[in-house]
Order: C-alpha cells, then structure tokens, then sequence
C-alpha cells in the first residue's frame, strides 16, 4: 500500500511539451506511470515519448474516460487557468510542478479544489512517488537514479523542499529504511497540502510505520502538524530534520523558499523545534542523524 | 516587497480612501513650503521601511513653518534600525477622536486572507489581541466568490462596533480587501485609521507588502508610484555584490544562480538547492566555518551560469577557498555545474585543485562529473559522505 | 578552439551539406552548430555546454559528427 498514488493511478501531463515536462515525462513513464495524455493547447495530435498530446483536458477525458491525477507544468502565468481545468474536469489529485505562483492564485487554486473535494500537491514542488509502484512528478529524477534513492519500505517523508526530499530518502535507503510515499509538498507560503493534511492518510496506511519530515523557517505547518499528531493521538512516531537554524539570527532576509521569511516569533527554528518537541517529534541536527532516531522511535511502538 | 508609506497612500488615494491632506519632502523649504500649504499644525514622518519610527524620534510635530523646516533637519539623520530616511512625509495633524486598526494578510493554514480589525488602534495590536481580545475580531474570506461589503461590516462588529461609526468603517474596511485582492498584496494594514472629533474618518498611516513574484504583473502601477525594478526592498539595500549575483542569474534562462546573499567570511559557497543551501549553510557555521555568502543553484543551470557565479564569488576580497555542495541531485546535473566551477575557477585565475575545497554533489550524472573533478584534482565526494561532514572537511582545509 | 571540456569535431564533407548543416542546428539543445551559408560552423562559445545528448551524431551520417570529451583523455 502507498497513500496518493499507485501502479494504477491514470494521470495526464498539463504542459506537456515544454521542456522540464518533456523529461518528467520521460522520467515517470520508465518508472512504470501510467500516463495516459497530455495537454498543451494548439498541439493537439503530436506525442510525448508516445504520451498523445490533446488540447484540452476534456479531450483527454473524452477519450480516455475519468482521470485520476494530473501533473501541471505550465509558466505561472497559466498555472491558475490549468488547475481549474483539470479541477473542473473532476480530477481529483492535482501536482503542481509550476515555481514562482503568487499567493493569491495558489489560494485560488486551493479554494476551488476544496470546493470540488479535490486535492492540490504543490504548487513549487517535485510531486508524489510509492517506491516500486509508481511517480508522479519530478522526484528524483531519471528512473535510475531514482531507484538508487528510493526503495519500497514503511517509511513516510514529507518535505517542503524537493531536493531534501530526495537526500533523506537516499539516507534512509543507505540505513536500511525503505519508504511508503516521499511527499515533496512544494516550499511556498501556501501550498495545496500540508503536513498536518497528509497525516490522516499516512495514518490509515497500514504499510506506514514512522514518519521523517523536513523542516526550515516560516510558516505555520510545522505547529499545525505538532498540533495534529497530539489531538489526533497519532500511532506514527514522527522524525523532524531542521534546516535553516542560521536564519534565526537574520530576519527579514529572502533565503530558500519563498515561505522561510521569518515573519513572526513561532516562524523561527528555534520556536518551530520546542513546539514539535512538546508534541513528541523527534528532531534531528543532521540529516544522518534520521535513521538511528526513526530506529529508536520503532524499537518504542513495538 | 514593502512600500513606504507615502507609496501605500499613493496607492490608498487612487482609491479614494480617506486621507488627510500632506506632501512628499526632501529640504527644509520644502517643509517650510508645506507647511504653508497645508495651513495649520503639521506632522514629519521619516520614510523608512522599517518600524519604530516614533521611538527612534523620526517622527515630529510642527506648529509653526520654522518648526517644520526644523523638524526635516532633525529628522532626516536620524538612522531607523539601520535604515536612512529617504524622505520626510508632512501631513495636517489631526484631531482624534479614536483610533482602529486594520490589517489583511495571509492565513497560510486557512489558505485564505484573513482581515483583522480592532477598534484599539494605533498600540501593538499582538498586545491588544491579549489583553483585549474582545476588541480584535479575525475573519477569513474567500478569495474566488465575489467580495461583498457584508464581510468587512461582519468584521468591524465582531470587535464590538456600532451605530453610525459602522456605517462609517465597512466601505473603507471593504475598500482594503478589494485592494488586497487586487494588486496580490501579502499585507495590506491601516493603523491607526482615526475617527476624527467631527465623526468622519481618515487614515494616519498604513502600509503594504507586495508579493515579489506578482510584480510582473503591476508593472503600470509600480512605475507610476516610481519603484524601480532593482528595488529588492529587503531588511537591508541590496550590496554590489548580491547585484551582481542577480546579474548572474539572468545571463540566460536555463536554471538558477541566484539568492546570491554577501557575509564577510572567507569560504565561499556554491550550494543548492532551496532546503540544501539552507541545511549546507548551518552546517558550515556549525563547523566554526565563515561563509563568504550565501547561495542558491538549481534547477540545471548552465555551465557558463555556474562558472559566472564561481567566478563573482572568488571575486570577493578574502575568499580563500569554494565549497560546491549539494543535496542529492535529480534535474540538475553534476557534470554541468562540475564544468561551470572549474572554468570559473580557472577564469579566475586561480588552481581548482587548491581553490575547491570540497565538492560534494551526488545524483544525476554523477559518474561523468567525477571523472572530471579527477582530471582537475578536486577533491569530491559522493552520498555516502553526508552534507554535514563535506561541510566539515572545507572548514577544516581553511582553518 | 576546442572548449575546455569538450570538442565538437564534423567530418570536412558533412559538413559543406547545407541540410545537415540546418539539422545539426535544429537537434542541439545547446546551440553548439550554426548553419552558415557554407555549411556548418561550430560555435566555440557553446561547446562547454555540451549536455552529451548525441543528437548530433543520430542526425548526421555515420562518423561525421564527433562528440570529444576532452577530459576523458
Ligand atoms: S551531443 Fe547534444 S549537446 Fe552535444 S553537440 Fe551534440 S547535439 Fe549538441
């Protein structure tokens, strides 16, 4: 079992013929996704490693019949107009690759995904993989080196930065611990799904056992996620990397994500560290440090 | 991006929001001049983009011309939290008769803006919100169903509001979300907006944040109010160093090379990606390393890209070597930014072998991208040496 | 000039072929080939670039585009 996504989990390509798409297109296919469309308007009849290309998502559907996902890729500017399509074509599992979104159109996007009870990953963000059974975006790369990574196990990862995403799974994988479903769910101020709205899936997944997420200043989500796991008396023992510790000294600054300005006191690490600490969340100084505290927290439960 | 004051009124007044009567200053005639022109008792208001004006003394009070062109002088040294005045604001002072707030931003959680209105203006409002929490009302709307003037009258009760002062308060509350909405604000605030003793309202002060990835598309608007595209408006100008950095970062449009951020140690840093350059960062400081900089790649950028960073970073007086480390790649590959830092070294004149501390980037490529660093003798590593240990070993060739 | 890392090097009779010429510039992703009015000129400044694709060497005939990592040696 894996959470989000699966072998069978059918899903088109939003922006298929640009260039980031094109390789994540290429990348998902030889990792056994079945992807079966995609969308650029105006190119309708061509095809993407043999991925038909339509021009709208209605299209695809026509064909195709319902979809599950879609992996939007598209400029900013069209990102917004994008998500509604696949949303109001009832898709109800929506990656948004897309960088550099303003605010007030992720808000959009998420509004209207609620309102259609579907569900936004990103935006900002390398997508969703189940090792051994199926991705859905950028994670990871090439096939290859993602099967280096990634390996099937009972770990869940979550993390607000892509590239860790895929440096802890790799870690993890090195100490032995596979995983069930590395999330990256994008760095930006707002974003579709959160830790705290991932955990109830993880929670119902029987193959999860422990939890490792990533962390770094700004934002809320890490309290909310504190706030979860002790309202929710939560089974999974969680494991929490800390990034950005440097930040707390410099406020105002633009580092990292568009979400790490520090905005108020609960934004700091140190702040973010003492809440998730109450609520029972292991944290680590270093990402090696992972494995051995996620080791300890399953030798606990048992 | 923040606005300074006279830019968030600028914008206020093309909406027709009240406001008093006042004038942009830049010399003591000028203040002299406004003063007149106003016609009565005034109020000099440093334009700096930080807080704590009043307690650092940037803001005064004149009765009198001479006053006026007096006050500018005295004001306009005065440093705000390591700030200088760009110019002097004047403005009819006012008779209040009470003080509100009012503030739109973002609930990141709620995923929508959340208006926050009290009728304790002009005081710390997280204070307020403690001691008087009856008197702060926070309400969320949606940011695709059409606004309606309903939410901001909703708001403005909930804080205990009413009579002819809600009737009052509900189009200028109303106004404010249609221009949070309207120009992808991540702040719009009032405070204090002041009933005047006559009963009508205007705003003191106030100010907005601009989302940094939405200035595209207020292109107009921010030409009219007169920021320039190179403003960063960060807590700190911008060096010639970070400057040069962004120039970095558009010679072309394949990847990143940017958040380019100056400190003054001696190891400078060619690090990424976005949680990477942050966790790499603090690892360095953990080691008792002094970064150079601060840096972000990503994304595949060039080869001429990453060479062009390499090279603005060993431009900096005091940088004795380089860490290039990242976290496990996927997209970007590590031959490329391989190629990119050792032209950058050699463009620099300087050995890569001695200038490169470490470079620890895994992933994609990996293989092509050693034999390179082999045939340049830079010392490198794979995933099986952690960020925080290739961190250690470029402190420990410096020190 | 060969680049510091890699070399790009077109068979001398390839390379007066104005249709090739227009394809080598159409395939590389780098814009490594130029198609002047003489055949393919090579545009030393991209050679560095190189993201070792060999679409090059598929659109041209057999061994008439070369494609030299210079480290390797
Ligand atoms: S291998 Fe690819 S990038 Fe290199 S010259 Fe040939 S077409 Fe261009």
């Amino acid at each position: 079992m894996s959470i989000l996504i699966s072998k069978d989990t059918k899903f088109i390509i939003q922006g298929i013929t640009g260039r980031e798409a094109v390789n994540l297109t290429r990348e998902n296919l030889d990792y056994g996704a079945r992807i079966v469309g995609g969308v650029t308007p105006g190119r309708a009849g061509r095809d993407v490693y043999g991925v038909p290309v339509y021009d709208c998502v209605r299209d695809v559907v026509r064909k195709e019949g319902s979809l599950d996902g879609s992996v939007v890729s598209v400029p900013p500017k069209f990102t917004r107009d994008a998500v509604f399509e696949a949303l109001e074509n009832r898709i109800r599992l929506v990656v948004v690759v897309t960088e550099n979104v303003p605010r007030r159109e992720v808000a959009q996007m998420v509004e209207l995904a609620t309102l259609r009870g579907a569900r936004i990953i990103g935006p900002n963000c390398l997508g969703i993989i189940s090792p051994d059974e199926a991705k859905m975006g950028g994670v990871g790369g090439p096939a290859a080196n993602t099967r280096q990574a990634y390996t099937k196990g009972n770990i869940g990862v979550m993390s607000r930065s892509g590239g860790m995403t895929t440096e802890i799974a790799s870690t993890l994988t090195a100490a032995g611990l596979g995983q069930s479903t590395c999330v990256s769910i994008g760095g930006d101020a707002i974003v579709g799904t959160s830790y705290a709205e991932l955990m109830p899936l993880f929670e119902a997944d029987p193959e999860t056992r422990a939890i490792a997420i990533y962390s770094e200043p700004g934002g809320r989500m890490e309290a909310e996620l504190a706030e979860w796991i002790q309202a929710n008396n939560s089974r999974l023992p969680v494991v929490a990397f800390m990034a950005g510790r440097f930040m707390d000294e410099m406020k105002g600054m633009r580092f990292g994500h568009a979400g790490t300005i520090v905005e108020g006191k609960e934004d700091t690490t140190a702040e973010k560290i003492k809440r998730m600490e109450q609520a029972g969340i292991s944290v680590a100084e270093r990402i090696e440090e992972i494995p051995r505290l996620l080791e300890k927290r399953l030798a606990e439960v048992k | 991006m923040r606005f300074y004051e006279y830019e968030s009124k600028a914008l206020f007044r093309r909406h027709r929001l009240p406001l008093g009567p006042g004038q942009r200053v830049n010399s003591a005639a000028e203040a002299r001049q406004a003063f007149g022109e106003i016609g009565g008792p005034v109020v000099l208001k440093s334009q700096v983009l930080s807080g704590g004006r009043m307690k650092a003394g940037a803001v005064k009070f004149a009765e009198s011309a001479d006053e006026a062109a007096e006050h500018f002088q005295s004001i306009m040294p005065i440093v705000v939290q390591g700030e200088s005045a760009r110019s002097v604001l004047v403005e009819r002072k006012s008779a209040v008769a009470q003080e509100y707030f009012v503030a739109i931003t973002w609930d990141g959680r709620a995923k929508k803006p959340v208006l926050v209105f009290s009728d304790m203006g002009g005081i710390d409002i997280e204070e307020v919100a403690e001691t008087h929490p009856e008197h702060v009302s926070k309400t969320h709307f949606s940011s695709i169903l059409p606004l309606s003037p309903r939410i901001a009258k909703e708001a403005v009760g909930a804080a205990g509001v009413t009579g002819a002062a809600l009737n009052r308060l509900t189009p200028i509350v109303f106004e404010l979300m249609k221009i949070f909405l309207a120009y992808d604000l991540t702040l719009a605030e009032i405070n204090p907006l002041a009933r005047l003793e006559d009963g009508s309202f205007v705003v003191l002060d106030g100010h907005v944040d601009m989302e940094a990835e939405a200035r595209g598309n207020h292109k107009k608007l921010l030409e009219e109010l007169g920021i320039g595209e190179d403003e960063t408006r960060q807590a700190r100008p911008p060096t010639d160093f970070e400057l040069a950095g962004a120039r970095v970062n558009a010679v072309d449009h394949r990847g990143v090379a940017g958040n380019v951020v100056e400190f003054d140690g001696n190891l400078g840093l060619v690090i990424g990606a976005g949680g990477g350059s942050l966790t790499l960062f603090d690892a360095v400081r953990q080691h008792g390393g002094r970064p150079a900089n601060y840096c972000e790649i990503g994304g595949n950028p060039s080869v001429k890209k990453a060479e062009a960073l390499t090279q603005l970073i060993l431009s900096k007086p005091g940088v004795e070597k380089l860490a290039v480390m990242m976290n496990v790649v996927s997209n970007t590959r590590v031959d490329i930014v391989a190629r990119g830092v050792i032209k950058g070294c050699i463009a620099a004149g300087r050995d890569p072998a001695e200038t490169i501390a470490i470079f620890r980037i895994p992933g994609s490529w990996e293989d092509e991208g050693f034999k390179i660093l082999r045939k340049y003798g830079v010392e490198y590593c794979d995933r099986s040496v952690s960020m925080h240990d290739a961190a250690g070993r470029a402190v420990a060739k410096i020190s | 000039m060969p680049g510091l890392f890699i070399d790009v090097k077109v068979d001398p009779e390839v390379a007066k072929d104005a249709g090739i010429a227009a394809k080598l510039e159409e395939v590389c992703p780098v814009g490594i080939f130029v198609a002047a009015a003489s055949g393919v000129e090579i545009d030393e400044q991209n050679l560095d670039e190189c993201v070792l694709c060999d679409l090059c060497i598929e659109a041209a005939p057999k061994n008439g585009v070369r494609v030299i990592k210079l480290y390797e040696s």
